[in-house]
């Protein structure tokens, strides 16, 4: 990565957006104002350039070849998962378990679990987690007999916490809840979660899909016993992301899928699992993917998340304060700790209304229940329109936005 | 008036407007304009899930022709909706199953009608097509 495109010392977005070049293209005649992050980020160059870079020259399978590109593509993908460990303040590199993302991640343990619960257990998940978060311990409880709590949330969307801690017993052993919340925003107390959780003897899995963009963790120093993330939503390519495991965990959760690299012996009679990490990495992985998350980390590191987060909360509350002066426009998920995302709806339209006149202006934004459906029938709204930031976005597409989002009021109403 | 017939009209309408401005300011006029389906018929058996926007379709014979009514609670969604219920509603089951909808790519809304887009019409036309299989068997 070259020093020239990031000034030092200075948050110069006109700079940084040069190393996007997907935000220099034209989407139906405009220029595009992309604000769907959090689907999916965008790709700086110096990402592209380590995707290119891998297929030009050592595209091999790993942990097995006696040549040199299956060594070079090896190393590379091992240096991605300690730049990873770093990043995320990871005790040892083999408690970071590539995945293909946050969702694999949470299926992982989800599986993982089945044989150390029985019926009366009780997992407990927030009200307001992506499906992704819900459907893997509906399952879980189906297959157990444990029983699903949910922990509740205010208008706001905040967790109540004092029910929280309420709910938590002796018979609670898992805590699942996200960093911060796809559809609201909201950063949860993830602390407060976490060291509750353990005073009562339950584990806890931290959803950081939403949060990795925005803040960067420090594992160890939340004692969390699960975090799990996506590369797509934070600079990297899709398809790959990590599972975060603490070591006495994830040697006492089996394997989720069998088959090669994850052995370590093979007979008829039986097998047995390679170490840490392989064990939950069967087959050949997303070797590509893996080293170019490693390598959109030290993109976003090289900017620096402390300035990242400075610029995008003032953005965030630059585009807050512009969309409220929009007649009938209701912003859902108003919490004291937010980023990067604004959810809202006009009175009398249909979201995907507003997403379909905002498409023809080029401007990308998303509509829907967000796979967040539980919270969509809370506030009793068949959806909103979400427009996410990232640290790539000006203060003129926010105006571009509240222009398009005022025009198709007019048309709409 | 046939289903070739009137979708060349519409076809004809349409390229009066100079810009996607125009078009959507029609549709949404005819989605505000129409009332489409009786409110009895607004049932979840009715309802065609689209990922983001409703859709109700009804269908009943009238004589030898297909009558369909139906609604959505977008209102881009129901202009559409709008349009493919002028060609195809009041016609022969036969005529509605081997119609084509190639003249909404002419109208310019093509995007609305891609499979992967999540606003329930491209199942909506499926429906359509259903209910016509359905009576042209009851007809027969």
């Amino acid at each position: 990565m070259t020093d020239k495109s990031i000034l030092a010392n200075k948050f110069d977005v006109d700079a940084i957006r040069k190393d996007f070049p997907i935000l220099n293209r034209e989407v139906n005649g405009q220029h595009l104002v992309y604000l769907d992050n959090a689907a999916t980020s965008q790709t700086p160059q110096q990402v592209i350039d380590v995707i290119v870079d891998y297929y030009h020259r050592y595209n091999a399978n790993i942990h097995r070849g006696v040549h040199t590109l299956s060594q070079e593509a090896t190393d590379a993908y091992e240096v991605a998962r300690q730049k990873i460990q770093k990043h995320f303040n990871i005790a040892h590199s083999y408690e970071v378990i590539f995945t293909s993302g946050t969702t694999h991640g949470i299926n992982l343990v989800a599986t993982g679990f089945t044989s150390f619960l029985k019926k009366g257990d009780e997992i407990m998940v927030s009200a307001m987690e992506h499906h992704s978060n819900i459907v893997p311990w509906q399952m879980l409880c189906e297959r157990t007999g444990a029983t699903l709590k949910v922990i509740p949330m205010n208008l706001n969307g905040e967790l109540i916490m004092e029910e929280y801690h309420k709910l938590l017993n002796d018979r609670t052993k898992l805590v699942f809840c996200n960093h911060v919340s796809n559809a609201l925003g909201t950063v949860n107390p993830i602390e407060e979660i976490i060291d509750a959780a353990h005073k009562v003897g339950a584990a806890v899995l931290i959803d950081g899909a939403q949060a990795a963009a925005h803040i960067k963790p420090d594992l160890q120093a939340l004692d969390v016993d699960f975090y799990t993330v996506s590369a797509h939503k934070m600079c990297g390519p899709t398809g790959v992301g990590i599972l975060y495991g603490k070591e006495e965990w994830l040697n006492k959760l089996p394997p989720y899928q069998g088959g090669g690299e994850m052995i370590a012996e093979v007979t008829f009679e039986k097998t047995t699992y390679a170490d840490l990490p392989h064990k939950f990495e069967a087959g050949t992985p997303n070797i590509c993917g893996g080293i170019a998350f490693g390598a959109a980390l030290d993109y976003m590191n090289h900017i620096g998340f402390e300035a990242i987060a400075q610029y995008e909360e003032e953005l965030m509350q630059y585009a807050t304060e512009q969309l409220l002066t929009i007649e009938g426009l209701q912003i859902y998920g108003t919490a004291k700790h937010k980023t990067s995302v604004i959810s809202f709806n006009i009175d009398g339209v249909h979201p995907y209304d507003i997403g379909t006149i905002l498409d023809k202006l080029g401007i990308a934004v998303r509509t829907g229940h967000h796979c967040a459906q539980p919270i969509m029938d809370f506030y009793k709204i068949p959806g909103t329109v979400r427009a996410s930031f990232s640290f790539y976005n000006t203060q003129e597409e926010v105006n571009k936005l509240v222009e398009g989002v005022k025009r198709a009021r007019n048309m709409l109403l | 008036m046939d289903i070739q017939e009137i979708q060349e009209e519409i076809v004809d309408e349409f390229s009066m407007f100079d810009d996607w401005m125009q078009r959507y300011e029609y549709m949404i006029e005819l989605g505000k304009s129409l009332p489409l389906i009786e409110e009895q018929y607004k049932t979840d058996d009715n309802l065609i899930k689209g990922c983001q926007s409703k859709v109700w379709v009804h269908a009943e014979l009238d004589g030898d022709r297909l009558v369909f009514t139906a609604d959505s609670d977008a209102i881009i969604t129901k202009g559409i909706i709008a349009i493919l219920i002028r060609a195809f509603s009041n016609q022969k089951p036969k005529d509605i199953i081997d119609a084509d909808t190639a003249f909404i790519d002419e109208i310019g809304l093509k995007e609305h009608l891609s499979p992967t887009r999540a606003n329930g019409l491209v199942s909506m036309i499926k429906q359509l097509k259903l209910y016509a299989v359905a009576y042209q068997t009851q007809l027969n």
